[in-house]
Parts: structure tokens; sequence; C-alpha cells
């Protein structure tokens, strides 16, 4: 309660002092979320056993992976799998504001790493457009060889299965780092302002250990 | 909710909801009103202090996730070194204009050089880039940050 009082006063007091165009237009950019579920690709996941019809091995494999691939696309995970240096944000993927870069460490600069702003879980912040700034251990960009973004689905499947880019992986580890990682997690809990991924990570994790098992094939 | 704090050395008893931000904490609480409220959305950088050296923007930072770090705020910044080196050079360049994000600025600043002594100037767009000045004393404050990296005063930047 005294927090929010504390917050509340403390902007009423302080706010006229800095609410000048700029910040207003600033804090715009910054909202992320439409609010719409169907622009991040809300929704259930089809289950597994939901492909069973697909009497071919390499065509059911295929179809696992692209239904796995509305979580892989959705913009909870390309905001972090960008084609620079720097992440997007929101469900239109516009540039991260303020603008920062990851660095080849994913974690920022010497002097500004992303745990400046992002904490270890979501804050929340209430009255504000923004909703909350998303947060988790390790906060960190995927690496440069991991950029999903401007890829087609067949050059993200092959990425994800190559040693070579995806950091020494085997399909073993794909399938941990996609069903267990906490961060990959954060995208069905991203916080207020933002929807999450569709279905659930336990959900994901089976499409995954499914495409896998049925031979880890790629779309074209 | 009872937290213990380290601020600027000293040991502060503080009863607040958890989800407080250390900015309300630092200026209505403790009284250190050096640290600026901007934007409250971690846009614009006007809160930036340092926890357990590092950067951060207070108006974000819940007291319940600083935890038991020691945090340093403009009001102590000048005692460390860099942090002495960067407001002098602030004061030969005449970095301020209205002043209001400068404490913010300082303390970026410094967590830079603290990190990087030298650095040259994509490393300082970089890192203050999170720090919006709308006097727009960008390059008095890169001339300061400059200066200070050579730990000799320089002549006034634009």
């Amino acid at each position: 309660m005294r927090g929010q009082q504390l917050r509340e006063a403390g902007r009423a007091a302080l706010v006229a002092l800095v609410a000048g165009a700029a910040i207003t237009g600033m804090i715009a950019v910054a909202s992320g979320s439409s609010g719409d579920p169907a622009a991040s690709g809300g929704g259930a996941l089809k289950s597994v056993a939901e492909f069973r019809s697909i009497a071919a091995t390499d065509a059911r494999s295929r179809a696992l992976f692209t239904e796995a691939a509305r979580v892989i696309t959705d913009p909870r995970c390309m905001n972090c799998h960008p084609a620079t240096r720097s992440p997007t944000q929101g469900d239109d993927l516009h540039p991260h504001m303020p603008p920062i870069q990851a660095s080849e460490s994913g974690m920022g600069v010497a002097g500004l790493n992303c745990h400046s702003c992002h904490r270890f879980e979501n804050t929340t912040l209430p009255g504000t457009r923004v909703g909350s700034v998303p947060g988790a251990e390790q906060w960190l960009l995927a690496p440069a060889s991991m950029a999903w973004q401007g890829l087609t689905l067949g050059e993200i499947c092959r990425q994800i299965k190559d040693p070579a880019r995806n950091g020494g992986r085997s399909l073993a580890d794909i399938l941990k780092h996609m069903g267990t990682d906490h961060l990959v997690g954060w995208a069905w809990h991203p916080g207020a302002g933002r929807e999450p991924a569709p279905g659930t990570q336990e959900a994901f994790g089976a499409l995954i250990e499914a495409w896998i098992a049925t031979g880890a094939h790629c779309p074209s | 909710m009872a937290f213990s704090l380290n601020v600027n050395g000293r040991s502060y008893a503080i009863d607040v909801d958890a989800d407080t931000p250390l900015l309300w904490v630092l200026r209505d609480v403790i009284g250190l009103t050096g640290t600026k409220f901007g934007c409250g959305v971690a846009q614009c950088g006007a809160c930036t202090i340092h926890l357990d050296g590092q950067a951060v923007r207070s108006c974000v930072t819940t007291i319940e996730s600083a935890g038991t770090s020691p945090i340093t705020t403009i009001e102590a910044i000048g005692d460390t070194p860099t942090g002495h080196r960067v407001q002098q050079a602030w004061l030969e360049q005449e970095v301020v204009q209205c002043g209001y994000c400068q404490s913010g600025q300082i303390m970026s600043a410094t967590a830079l050089l603290n990190e990087n002594p030298a650095p040259e100037d994509e490393d300082i767009d970089a890192v203050m880039a999170g720090n919006i000045c709308r006097c727009g004393t960008y390059p008095r404050i890169r001339a300061a940050i400059k200066s200070a990296a050579a730990g000799v005063p320089a002549g006034k930047g634009g």
C-alpha cells in the first residue's frame, strides 16, 4: 500500500517536470502489445495425437515442426532471435527502445547489460501502457548464429539442427532446451502487456519430441 | 515488509511493499532526491543508480529484487575515483543545461568507465543511448566521458 502511495505521489509531483512530447512519444513506442491475441499467434497448440493420421513419417515430422514453429515464430521468441545484435520488441518486432546493443555476449555492452532494466523476473508497472518490463534469470539475446528473423521455417529448422550454429547441441539437447529451459518458458509467462506464446511449454516440448522421433525432417 | 538497504555505505531499515521501486525508496523514504524520475518505464535513464557496481534503472528495480547488494547514488558517486573524475569532467566541459537528466548521465558514464576505462565513440554511444537528454547535451557528454577517461582536462566540447 505504501509503495503504491509513494509511486502515485512521486508521479504526481514529478511528471509535470518532464512529461514533454518526447517522453510521451517514447512511451508510446515502448508500448509493446496490441492487445490482440491473434497478433501474437495465441491459442492452443495441436497435440501430437492430432498428427497420427499423417501416414508418411517424413510428412508427419514436417507437420509437427510446422506446428511447433507457431511458438518459434511467435513475437515472444522472435524478438530475442533478431537478425542483428539488437533485440526487437512488441508484436510487430519493432526496434528495442531504448536502442541497445546486446554485443556478442548477448547480455549487453560494458557499462550497460540487459539486467540494467530487465530484472530476474517480470517487473509489473501498474498504471503504465507498457504493463511490465520483462525479466528472467540470465536475460540475454540468442547468439548471432541463431538469428531467426527473416528466415523461412525450413531455414530455421535446419539451423536449429546444425551443431555448428546451435551451440553444439544434439537433438536431445534441443529437446531439453525447448521443453524445459526457463528462458524459453518465459514466452508463456511474459508479464502484463504481452500475449503469451501459443499453448504451453509442455505441449511445445511434446511436439519437438515427436518431431525428433519422426526423423526431425524440415519444411522445404 | 521490512528490508535492510545499504545505500552509499550507510544502512537503512525500510518498511515498504516488496514491489516498491528503489527510486521511490531513495527519494521519498530515505530522502536522497538526486536520483530523478523521468519516464517510470526504463526508457530515459534519469533514474540510473549503481546496484552492486552495475548501472540499473531504479524506476523498474523493486526493493525486493535489489536484495542486499550495495547501492550507490549520485549523492556519493563523487567519492569514488572514477565518479570524481566524471564529475570534474562534467564541470570542465560545462555539460549541464537544464540538468534534470544529468545525475542519470553521470551514473551511466561512471559505470561505463568502470568497465571500459578507454571507450571509443561507439562504446560511449552504446551505453549512453539509454540516457535521454532533452536539451541535447550529447556532444558535451561524449567529450566529458573522453576527458574523464583520459584523466586530464580537455578543450570544451560542442
